[in-house]
């Protein structure tokens, strides 16, 4: 480095954290060397946020949240969406990256989260970074549903409808809650242009600040690994890991190989398939919103489908109040319940690879049931289907609840001293 | 020496009372914000009444007219879709229409003013879809031999019957709502507007 330079970074130094934040965080941030597959998630997840922001910014420039009808009878609201994708100069493929974008920031968290679950990421000391990777979650659903809504198409409308009548189930409260989470005695323009602000604006803000939280509380405890086993307990004379090495230039490098792989996934979807057979953009969101027919057959989106299933799988009411009301709770309870992770799970190994077999069959079976509950949560109900559902709820709430009784029962393998690295 | 021996508890005081001041000034500054969140004026004042005729209507067929942006249906039963009504009631969750979903005019075994004619909110009762015909009995509506003709909500599966009431065991917890209505002629019904409020 020239001795100019040199003085401006020194000049900047005593005035701003630069070198050592980007020590801190970069450069002597030891990362354990055993980080497999699994471990690219986290920064595909931050990559798709930059895109959603990037091309969110984009779209803003042309999207109208006005649920009035234009000239020609329909919402321009939706007028706006076609108006993005016909005739806006690279307005479909920034569209199309944005809807993509969507389910693949779902898709890409499903997998960060499932990895924390095969390794034991959330066990002490990373709870927190657990709990605010759940609130991350919770808030990314939130804008997810957010964005729904803002094409004013007929599943736009119809879900935000589902989903905002949810709330008037809670006792007491509820009517008067949803009416003011709608602004109107029904999903009306109030609703699109407070759900256009909190989806720009709020909930991005939110989701930024939970990232940065989660991703401080990583630095300071450090990363696990797929062995489940702590690199800070075995150091070199100079205080460093010896299982571990600098995150750049080494995992920044390696990071950018999946980001190759995965933008390779992506951009074949956003080229050949946006749609994705219906599933990322549903085929009765090409139709306006009409507050007058519901669609024969109503799903939400295929990230929500899960906890939608446990939601329909509530049928009979408790305690003097509705199977409503239990439905909200259960699809709540649903989620929130993974926060609770780090307490349940009392194994004496973090990682599955030392697990027994108990944990790892329940794993199995969760991992069954969710992915049943999903598929059914896009089908219409019929009494079958249902019964498949609640049975599937039930497990999925076993394998949490039970977990504290089974994961201590539970026959594990021994740990390794060193991490596992071929 | 103690932190209680320095303390000037004067000081303590007034910085307790400012506190406190401060918090009251930046609760009642969220009041005009959570306020814009309800409904505005004009959202509470666009409920007006609609007249409807329903003078075309063939035995059998139903409209829909938009009554305070929700869907409201119009349905002229015929007599084999009146007799229906008795059959369904041992499966219905609340046949005699107990729970106040409707005007006291309505409170009868068609929850009509006239039997014909069923003047009912269209929204399910659970989360808001708008239930879809399902109105030939039996197999034909894909909904079971024993099917008397009724509604089908395609979001969860509620199953009403042609008089608005829920069956038994379904996620919507109660009837289907009947709105005030009047009629202003022999075939001319004012949704909205029964006189009375």
């Amino acid at each position: 480095m020239t001795t100019k330079s040199q003085a401006l970074l020194n000049w900047v130094d005593e005035r701003f954290p630069l070198t050592s934040s980007i020590k801190g965080h970069l450069t002597e941030y030891y990362a354990p060397k055993n980080f497999n597959f699994w471990y690219f998630f986290g920064s595909l997840a931050l990559m798709v946020l930059v895109i959603q922001i990037v091309t969110g910014i984009f779209l803003v420039m042309h999207y109208k949240p006005d649920a009035s009808l234009n000239a020609a009878g329909v919402p321009v609201a939706f007028a706006s969406v076609e108006y993005i994708m016909r005739d806006v100069p690279g307005g479909w493929i920034i569209r199309y990256l944005h809807s993509t974008g969507a389910s693949a920031f779902f898709i890409v968290v499903y997998l960060h989260m499932f990895r924390g679950l095969l390794y034991g990421s959330y066990r002490k000391p990373r709870e927190l970074i657990w709990i605010f990777g759940t609130l991350i979650f919770l808030v990314l659903m939130a804008e997810a549903f957010m964005g729904y809504l803002l094409p004013w198409g007929q599943m736009s409308f119809w879900g935000a409808q589902v989903i905002v009548n949810l709330f008037s189930a809670i006792p007491l409260i509820g009517p008067d809650l949803s009416l003011v989470i709608r602004g109107d005695f029904v999903v009306s323009d109030a609703t699109l242009n407070r759900f256009f602000s909190f989806h720009v604006i709020a909930v991005p803000l939110v989701l930024i600040g939970l990232v940065a939280a989660h991703i401080i509380a990583l630095h300071e405890v450090g990363s696990n690994n797929p062995d489940g086993i702590e690199i800070k307990k075995k150091k070199d004379a100079n205080g460093i890991p010896l299982d571990g090495i600098p995150f750049h230039p080494y995992y920044t490098v390696k990071d950018i190989v999946g980001v190759v792989a995965f933008l390779f996934f992506f951009s074949a979807v956003v080229f050949f398939a946006p749609e994705a057979g219906g599933y990322f953009l549903e085929f009765n969101n090409f139709l306006p919103a009409d507050p007058l027919v519901t669609p024969l057959h109503i799903a939400p989106v295929w990230y929500f489908t899960p906890f939608y299933s446990v939601l329909r799988a509530v049928t009979y009411p408790l305690f003097g109040l509705d199977a409503k009301f239990w439905g909200v709770v259960a699809m709540g309870a649903s989620v929130v319940v993974i926060a609770f992770l780090p307490w349940l799970d009392r194994s004496p190994v973090k990682s599955m690879r030392y697990k027994g077999p108990v944990f790892k069959g329940a794993v199995a079976i969760f991992v069954v049931c969710f992915v049943i509950l999903g598929y059914l949560g896009v089908l219409p109900p019929t009494p079958g289907r249902t019964l498949v559902s609640q049975i599937c709820s039930v497990l999925y709430f076993a394998f949490f609840l039970a977990m504290p009784w089974y994961s201590k029962l539970d026959k594990c393998k021994p740990e390794p001293e060193r991490v596992t690295f071929k | 020496m103690s932190v209680e021996q320095k303390m000037d508890s004067g000081r303590r005081t007034l910085l307790l009372a400012t506190s406190a001041v401060g918090g009251v000034a930046a609760v009642a500054t969220a009041v005009p914000f959570v306020a814009s969140l309800t409904p505005s004026e004009r959202a509470k004042a666009a409920g007006a009444p609609v007249e409807v005729d329903v003078g075309k209507l063939a035995p059998g067929e139903m409209m829909t007219v938009e009554w305070r942006g929700k869907p409201v249906w119009v349905l002229r039963r015929t007599p084999e879709m009146l007799a229906s009504l008795a059959k369904s009631e041992p499966a219905l969750s609340d046949p005699a229409s107990e729970k106040e979903q409707q005007p006291e005019y309505a409170k009868n075994e068609y929850r009509s003013i006239k039997p014909e004619f069923l003047v009912a909110v269209g929204i399910c009762t659970h989360l808001g879809c708008s239930p879809s015909e399902k109105f030939k009995p039996g197999a034909e509506s894909g909904m079971g031999d024993d099917w008397p003709g009724g509604f089908l909500c395609p979001c969860h599966g509620s199953r009403f019957d042609l008089a608005g009431r829920v069956y038994k065991s379904m996620p919507a917890p109660t009837n289907l709502e009947i709105p005030p209505y009047k009629y202003i002629a022999d075939t001319t019904i004012v949704v909205g507007d029964d006189g009375k409020a």
